[in-house]
């Protein structure tokens, strides 16, 4: 077992991270919206020192063909290179593309907007929703502060005004997105034995496995495993209810949208 | 004829004006315009006598012969070791200077120095290309084993180590932890977690308050009110002068 | 068109309200935000630190590369597709170029000074809060400095000269000169002049003059921001 590791679980043992958090505490969570007055939507998110922008961009175009009656959802993320000496410039590289893939799935499959309310005219007009997320700052968990900044930029989002197939950008009507739900992603850890929930960067240096779990209303909409390591079935059931328990504080935080 | 612009530890940034006339000389972060003696890092005043120079508050580590470091094995090949700095220029570590015994040509050299494996290493030479040679052969110098490694702000160290190394021992004693202060920025510390712990926070404390007044003091009072203990003041032993035990 | 008074009510030669802060991005080495009316720059600096590949290393003396992008929901109007785009590579460029003349990187051979810009929320003068971010940083990251620099745009809306246009200046319907300009602080040389419009020799001199007396207002700005982060840190918690 490589030195960090097992620096880690010595804490552990005693139920000490290597910021003095107990296992299953998150650090300090700090949201902020409208960070981006030019944005339709945008939010800040902070666990700590970890930071994340989200902002949210409407632009009108043709439903899919498979789903005529439906507006669009798209999501983007930058690992930007400002926020971490590990992260380049360069196109999305497959940490970059994970992490908004899941993301994506939390907010798609919780359906968290009634993508049919976004509809303007079956087969032929819709709204489109395109959700970018940035990094500024790698302090560890990067995935959920990034879930809960889309979430909260969502949440507010107005839609611009629409004259003829012309978007007023920057002339927003008071018409918030239609949400019906808040999906929460919260990653576990496993280490030697031991759980922990919002990882510092050591500790997502020297975990064996992992399973972000996306959850609403008691169901799970969207699940990951990340890690070389394995998980036993016990694991995986642990691992699922911690990640409700830490999504029901975590949405506590998401109160308003201004 | 000249005049000192500024006070002693007042914090400047570069292009800023320290002084005006030729009686003063530019040291370390600061340069000469004309007549005039300019600052050319953020930092803190220093004047001594005639001499002006800038403690900075920033930068990364600056390698340089003599230091003692912590430095991470990055790579290991048939003669020896590269090694990680902490700066923008890794390090070797030769075979021949890496332990008193006699290491066989072509033996496995993960035995001694393993990838990841963080030494206590001393900088031999540094040459102006920035190559630099380690070696881990002297008193102190070696393997870590376990501990945790953290990283400070190397323009720090000085304070952390304090005078004679009187500022890392009262840590030492307070918390029961072995500490290895690196020049180069890294700290490895080792105790138990929770004495870990505050020996930490003592260190970012010293990090972030260094340039402000009273820090001994400051120090002294956080470390008896988390560990519980009185600390007397003493002078720091012989030998622990580079905080190396 | 005439142009007797500024479309938000400010005085030609006066800036929009500016703010800025040191230190905002923990894990770099030095960063920086600086805002501009409505236009935000954030700035992170890595270095010196390992340069690869080899063959871009400079023996004589460090590097710098700058890498400015605008944030996908940061434009006024559609969003704002992810990637380097030419605009983005000259503005890298140019930004490189207006911070070079004062830093010394003569102590790192081979090495390299990464500069990052990003902006969240913009309304013109893009490159130049950039550029005033991008100087923060670097002090912040305690990079050798002559001096600092800062940069804003100036130009003339019809017979007015004036300084920081923003955006709805930028496509005002009548003769209009946008003209970024960069400027060291102690002895106002100009790293940094371009000029996208049409002006007359006269009016840009002007301008740049503007401009220069303009900065000395940024430059207290960027000052304030790398003391105060000094000053916060440590006393009471």
């Amino acid at each position: 077992m490589n030195r960090l590791k097992s620096q880690i679980i010595k804490g552990l043992e005693q139920s000490l991270r290597f910021d003095g958090r107990k296992p299953f505490d998150w650090r300090k969570i700090e949201v902020e919206y409208g960070i981006s007055k030019n944005a339709e939507g945008s939010a800040r998110v902070k666990f700590g020192d970890t930071e994340v922008f989200a902002g949210i961009k409407m632009s009108i175009g043709k439903p899919y063909p498979d789903r005529p009656e439906e507006g669009a959802l798209m999501v983007d993320a930058e690992l930007s290179p400002m926020s971490s000496p590990e992260f380049e410039t360069g196109p999305p590289d497959i940490k970059a593309i994970e992490l908004a893939r899941v993301v994506d799935r939390g907010i798609r499959e919780a359906k968290t907007i009634d993508m049919k309310k976004l509809c303007l005219e079956k087969g032929e007009k819709a709204w489109m929703i395109s959700i970018d997320v940035v990094t500024i700052n790698d302090a560890g968990n990067l995935l959920d502060a990034s879930s809960l900044a889309a979430l909260a930029a969502l949440k507010n989002t107005k839609i611009p005004r629409l004259e003829g197939n012309e978007v007023k950008y920057g002339e927003l009507t008071d018409e918030a997105l239609p949400l019906t739900k808040e999906p929460i992603a919260v990653t576990v850890l496993k280490i030697g034995n031991h759980f922990i929930v919002d990882p510092l960067v050591e500790e997502e240096e020297a975990f064996e496995a992992k399973l972000t779990v996306t959850t609403t209303d008691g169901i799970i909409c969207a699940m990951q495993k990340g890690g070389d390591g394995v998980l036993t079935v016990g694991d995986i059931e642990k691992m699922i209810d911690i990640g409700m328990k830490k999504a029901e504080e975590i949405r506590k935080h998401l109160k308003g949208s201004k | 004829m000249g005049e000192i612009l500024v006070k002693n530890k007042d914090i400047v940034v570069p292009g800023e004006e320290l002084a005006s006339g030729m009686d003063f000389l530019p040291s370390f972060g600061t340069y000469r315009d004309k007549d005039k003696i300019l600052a050319s890092r953020l930092g803190l005043v220093s004047i001594d006598g005639k001499i002006i120079r800038i403690i900075p508050l920033s930068g990364k580590y600056n390698p340089r012969r003599g230091d003692t470091i912590i430095g991470k094995i990055e790579d290991v090949s048939y003669s020896g070791w590269r090694v990680d700095t902490n700066s923008a220029y890794p390090a070797m570590l030769s075979m021949k200077d890496a332990t008193s015994e006699f290491i066989q040509r072509g033996s496995d050299l993960t035995q001694y120095f393993d990838l990841d494996d963080y030494v206590v290493a001393k900088i031999i030479n540094v040459t102006s290309q920035k190559l630099i040679d380690l070696t881990t052969r002297g008193p102190g110098l070696r393997k870590l084993t376990g501990g945790r490694v953290i990283e400070v702000n190397t323009n720090k160290v000085p304070r952390i180590i304090g005078k004679q190394g009187s500022m890392v021992h009262m840590i030492k004693q307070a918390t029961d932890c072995k500490i290895v202060v690196g020049q180069n920025g890294l700290l490895w510390i080792l105790g138990e977690p929770k004495s870990e712990l505050i020996a930490i926070e003592a260190i970012r404390k010293i990090e972030n308050e260094s340039h402000l007044s009273g820090l001994t003091e400051r120090i002294k009072d956080f470390l008896e009110k988390a560990t519980g203990r009185k600390i007397e003041e003493k002078m720091a032993e012989k030998g622990e002068q580079n905080g190396l035990s | 068109m005439a142009y007797p008074k500024r479309l938000d009510g400010r005085k030609f030669n006066e800036t929009r309200e500016i703010e800025a802060k040191a230190g905002v991005i923990k894990r770099a080495d030095g960063s920086a935000m600086f805002r501009i009316g409505k236009t935000v720059a954030y700035a992170a600096v890595y270095g010196p630190r390992n340069l690869y590949p080899k063959f871009l290393q400079n023996p004589r003396e460090g590097i710098v590369r700058v890498n400015y992008a605008m944030m996908p929901f940061s434009s006024k109007g559609e969003r704002v597709r992810p990637g380097p785009s030419r605009r983005s590579k000259e503005i890298s460029m140019v930004t490189e170029k207006a911070l070079l003349p004062v830093l010394h990187l003569e102590e790192f051979p081979n090495a390299v000074v990464d500069v990052f810009i990003e902006l969240p929320q913009t309304d013109a003068g893009t490159r130049c809060a950039g550029i005033c971010a991008a100087s923060i940083a670097l002090a912040d990251a305690g990079i050798p400095m002559k001096d600092l620099v800062a940069a804003v745009s100036v130009g003339r809306v019809d017979e007015q000269v004036l300084v920081d246009l923003n955006y709805d200046e930028e496509a005002f319907d009548g003769k209009v000169a946008d003209v970024p300009l960069a400027v060291v602080q102690r002895t106002g040389h100009i790293s940094l002049l371009q000029m996208d419009g049409e002006i007359e020799k006269g009016q840009l001199i002007n301008a740049i003059k503007l401009g220069q007396e303009t900065l000395k207002k940024v430059f207290e700005a960027q000052k304030k921001a790398l003391k105060e982060k000094y000053h916060t840190e440590g006393g009471e918690e």
